[in-house]
Order: structure tokens, then C-alpha cells, then sequence
């Protein structure tokens, strides 16, 4: 698909979003919650792009959910509360990843799972500061200094993660066809090369980290907003691992696909949830198992496909 | 001819084996220096000390004057110094032409973020080193989609790609077709030659060697056993009986 076709869908994407929140609105909260697991989305791409999967990203998420409940108290400003803490989250991301980074494949995904399990306790058992499973409730923030509430408030949230999806769906076109993103897929490859070349391959992996963990920690403020109310459960494994099933699901090479698979991943749970309770898991696993075995370039590679037959007729 | 790479007294043993036993050995500015010798003789390890991936027990090498010793491998690239492998070592995910703009990126420092891997200058610059290697045509295949001769000869324009002032080739002909290596290996010389660039590579085909080098080293035990012109070490009995492998009398061919 070629990048003015890209801009498109993406441009359609955003406006077939915006409509269905003003159409339905309760689904407003579910499609930004569903943006904000995009943009997480999007790291777990980049560390794809280079053969690794991280099965603790929700540590990020939850990093900078938890900065923002602490920070709320003291300064109610959502729009100083999240370069805050995308910016803690991503200071985190760089200190943690001078130590994955020399670890690859299992051994990294593994230690991830790993330090964000670690994490996840310490929110579970430090009452005193985190509440354990309680979590902690947030006070409503303003936008601009401005007081808002009810709709005008969810709308403001929504339209954050809709301009945050969309400039880091750019940034992260751009990075990944620059030398540094196309050097990810060099790791997967032949990371002996790149040393060879004279270019330290875990310098290229742990810049594509740090940015993963600032887009976690975006996606964890927008989560934080919008539900304000933050509890351990985002730090879970199994949040990570949603990321990565998104990823799949999305399609693992695109740009578009991580927003795709999240908003179908969302909706699907939300009404299968509703109607079949029981089973919406198994629905879902059965989906990814359909994915992975017949279209392993995940529902964008889909659309594509489509697209490519249309035209071919 | 000064001198641009100098080795002295080098001495590296695995265990009980010797893989350098007092290397001396002086490479001179825009030659084509050949390895050869039989297997384990540590052809391929002076290679790796040079580069900097082993550490020599004891002994120095010289380039351009300073100590390569104790230099990172990545630091060893910055001086100028390149090398090609035996196995071609590409990203097999890319095409040979991503694969030459990585090179050349690697090269200008420019791993910039927001700038895409084929800009006009690096596509160009990818796309003339491939002409010069008459790899044009395979230019949008992908790494992994070449046959062997492809693949050798993008492996070394990757490392030309760097401008070395040296080039240090791990048997740049093995695993090529018969039929093409000739081709190959006239190509190899033509443009590095061109590019005024110093080779030292490790080959076992003779052909090769007699075609291309300017002078041979060879290689015994983790010392050299003799060195010289290859029209004197190729034509020495005990070099033909003992690295070559023929016996007086008969007639030279291709060592397989």
C-alpha cells in the first residue's frame, strides 16, 4: 500500500471513530481506551520489527498511570500531566532497557514478563502508598485550566488520544522507514552485521525501547484519564500479552493494523462480553488461532488483500 | 609502498593449539596479499585479531603507525578497516539495495531517525556501488532470494560500502558456482582496485590466487611459512605438496 493510500485509510479511520462516538456514546469511552492501546501498540511493533516480543509493556502503561494518580492531587492539568508521565515512563524504559537490551528473544521477553511482574506486586503489597487492589481514584483533571465534566470531559479525552494515535502513528511511519527503524529488522537478521558496519546493535534496540515505553506511557495516561481509576491490574501479564495479541491481530507490520486490531479488540470484547460471558475468551483465542494460521498478515494484511483483489478485477 | 598494516610476534592459543606462534607480517599499501594454507592453520583467526573479535596473547599489529590492540571491533571499523565473511552475513529481510543504503548509512553516522534509509543520496551512492559490482540488476531481490555468487559479492560491496583503506576477506570465492567465479572474483579486483583499496584475503582456490594477488602468505601451524610473489610461493614444491596438496610432476589444477 503506498503512503498517500495510507494517509487515507488513516484520515477515514480517524473519521469513522469520531462519528461512531458521536453516534453511540457510550461507545466514546470504549474507542479511547481502544486508541490508547493502539499507541501502546505501536512499541510492540517497533520491538517486533526487531524480533522481540515484550510480554511486559503493561509495565510501562502502568508506570505512567500510577505518575499520573500521584501527581493528579497536586496539579489537576491533563495536558502537563501527560508529557509528565510519558516522560517517566520513558526515563523508566531507558533505565530498564540498559539491562534487557543484552538479552534477545525468549531471555528478553522473559525478563520483561519478569520485571513487570515484580512491579506488579510492589503496586499489590505497598498499600500504604499504592492501595494495593483498591487503586486509587483520580480527581477530575482540567483541559487548559478549564473545568470540564460529563460528556465535555470524555470528548476532551478522546480527542487527546485521537491526536496523540495520530501523530505517533506518523512518527512511527517515519522512524521505522529511517536507517534506525530499518536497522530494527537488522537484528532480527544479522545483528553481527550491524556491529560489523561499526553500529551498536543494542544502541538501535534500546532507542526503538525508549520510544515503546513513551507510547506505553501515553496510552497509560489516556487509560488513566479516562477511567480515573488506577489499580495493579494494568501492570498484569495478561495486559501485556494483550498487546501482543493486538499486535498479531492488527497485522505485525503496519502502521494502521495496531489501531485496527485494537479498536475490533476492544468492540469484540465490550459486546462479546455482554452477550456471551462465558465464552468471549475462547472467541478470542480462537480468532487469534485463525489469524495466525491464515492470514498471518493480521486484519490489515486482510484489507489489503482485499483492496489488491478489487483492483486485480 | 609504505607499510599500512603491520602484525608482529603475534601468539593466540586455543588450549593446546596454536593458532598464531609468532606472526610477523607486513601489508603494504595497495596490495592484494593472499592467505592460504590448510585448515586450522589460523588464517581465519588472524582475521578475527585484526578486526579486533580475538585477543591475541601477546604481540602487536600496527595501523598506519597505531596499536590496534585492545580497540573495539567498533572502533577498529571507524579506522577504516572492513571485512567480508565466509558465510555472507546479510539482512536477509532487506534487498541487496536496502542492503548497500544500510552500509552507506552505517558509514555517514547517519543512523538519523527521521530521515528515510533510501534518500536520494544514499540511493544514489547504493545504486553506483552496485553498478560498479554489477549487482543493478539484483538490485530489488530480497537478501535471502540470491544464489551463492549474488551473495558474495553483495557481502563485499557492503563492506566497500564503508570506504575501508582495508579490506580483510574471509574466502571470498567459496560456495561460488565454478562456472562464475572467475567472473566473481575479475569484478572483485576491478573495483577494488579502482577504489585503491588494500585486500588481504583468505582463499583456497589457486586460480584465484594466481589470477589476483599480488603477493602470498602462507599459512602453517600459526605461522607463516613462506611469503612471496605468487608466481614463486605457488610453484614451490613444498608449498605445492603441502598446503596445495600435489605431488612432483603433476600437472597444477583448480584445488576444489
Amino acid at each position: 500500500m503506498n503512503a498517500r493510500l495510507e494517509i487515507l485509510a488513516g484520515i477515514l479511520g480517524a473519521a469513522v471513530l469520531v462519528l461512531l462516538a458521536y453516534a453511540a456514546p457510550w461507545l466514546r469511552f470504549v474507542l479511547t481506551i481502544a486508541l490508547a492501546k493502539g499507541i501502546m501498540v505501536l512499541g510492540i511493533l517497533l520491538l517486533l520489527r526487531a524480533g522481540q516480543v515484550s510480554f511486559g509493556h503493561a509495565m510501562y502503561v502502568a508506570i505512567a498511570a500510577y505518575s499520573v494518580a500521584f501527581i493528579a492531587p497536586h496539579m489537576r492539568e491533563a495536558l502537563l500531566l501527560l508529557p509528565l508521565a510519558a516522560v517517566i515512563s520513558a526515563a523508566a524504559g531507558l533505565l530498564i532497557g540498559l539491562f534487557v537490551m543484552r538479552y534477545r528473544e525468549i531471555f528478553f521477553g522473559m525478563l520483561n514478563l519478569a520485571l513487570s511482574m515484580v512491579f506488579y506486586s510492589l503496586l499489590e503489597k505497598l498499600y500504604t502508598v499504592t492501595h494495593g487492589t483498591d487503586g486509587i481514584r483520580l480527581p477530575v483533571p482540567t483541559f487548559l485550566g478549564r473545568e470540564l465534566a460529563g460528556a465535555s470531559y470524555e470528548w476532551a479525552v478522546f480527542a487527546l488520544a485521537l491526536v496523540l494515535a495520530a501523530c505517533f502513528a506518523v512518527v512511527v511511519r517515519i522512524y521505522l522507514a529511517a536507517p534506525l527503524g530499518q536497522a530494527l529488522a537488522g537484528i532480527k537478521t544479522r545483528e553481527a552485521r550491524l556491529e560489523f558496519m561499526g553500529v551498536p546493535g543494542r544502541f538501535v534496540l534500546l532507542a526503538a525501547y525508549v520510544l515503546s515505553a513513551l507510547m506505553a506511557g501515553c496510552g497509560g495516561t489516556i487509560i488513566a484519564l479516562t477511567s480515573r481509576h488506577v489499580t495493579p491490574a494494568l501492570a498484569y501479564w495478561t495486559a501485556s500479552g494483550e498487546l501482543v495479541f493486538i499486535a498479531i491481530l492488527g497485522g505485525a507490520g503496519s502502521v494502521l493494523g495496531a489501531f485496527l486490531g485494537a479498536v475490533v479488540y476492544e468492540l469484540t470484547r465490550v459486546y462479546a462480553a455482554a452477550n456471551l460471558a462465558d465464552a468471549w475468551q475462547l472467541i478470542l483465542g480462537s480468532v487469534l488461532l485463525l489469524v495466525i494460521l491464515f492470514a498471518p498478515g493480521g486484519l490489515f494484511g486482510i484489507a489489503q488483500g482485499l483492496l489488491r483483489r478489487r483492483k486485480a478485477a | 609502498m609504505s607499510v599500512l598494516l603491520s602484525a608482529q610476534d603475534l601468539r593466540l592459543a586455543f588450549g593446546g593449539v596454536k593458532a598464531a606462534d609468532g606472526i610477523n607480517l607486513d601489508v603494504m599499501e595497495r596490495e592484494f596479499l593472499a592467505i592460504i594454507g590448510p585448515n586450522g592453520a589460523g588464517k581465519t583467526t588472524f582475521i578475527n585479531m585484526t578486526t579486533g573479535h580475538l585477543t591475541p596473547q601477546g604481540g602487536s599489529i600496527r595501523y598506519e603507525g597505531k596499536e590496534l590492540l585492545g580497540m573495539k571491533p567498533r572502533a577498529i571499523v571507524r579506522l577504516g578497516i572492513a571485512r567480508s565473511f565466509q558465510l555472507p552475513q546479510l539482512f536477509t529481510e532487506h534487498t541487496v539495495l536496502e542492503n548497500a543504503a544500510m552500509a552507506v548509512a552505517a558509514r555517514e553516522g547517519a543512523f538519523s531517525p527521521f530521515r528515510p534509509l533510501l534518500r536520494p543520496a544514499f540511493r544514489e551512492e547504493a545504486e553506483d556501488l552496485l553498478n560498479r559490482f554489477g549487482l543493478l540488476p539484483a538490485a530489488d531481490r530480497r537478501a535471502d532470494a540470491l544464489n551463492e555468487g549474488t551473495r558474495k559479492l553483495t557481502d563485499i560491496a557492503m563492506a566497500v560500502a564503508m570506504k575501508p583503506k582495508l579490506l580483510l576477506m574471509d574466502e571470498p570465492t567459496s560456495g561460488v558456482a565454478a562456472a562464475d567465479k572467475m567472473a566473481v572474483v575479475e569484478t572483485l579486483a576491478r573495483v577494488l582496485r579502482d577504489a585503491g583499496v588494500t585486500a588481504v584475503f583468505v582463499e583456497h582456490d589457486m586460480d584465484v590466487v594466481g589470477r589476483i594477488a599480488d603477493r602470498v602468505a602462507v599459512w602453517g601451524q600459526g605461522r607463516i611459512a613462506a611469503l612471496g610473489p605468487p608466481g614463486q610461493i605457488l610453484n614451490d614444491p613444498v608449498v605445492q605438496r603441502e598446503v596445495i596438496g600435489i605431488r612432483a610432476g603433476e600437472v597444477p589444477h583448480a584445488a576444489a
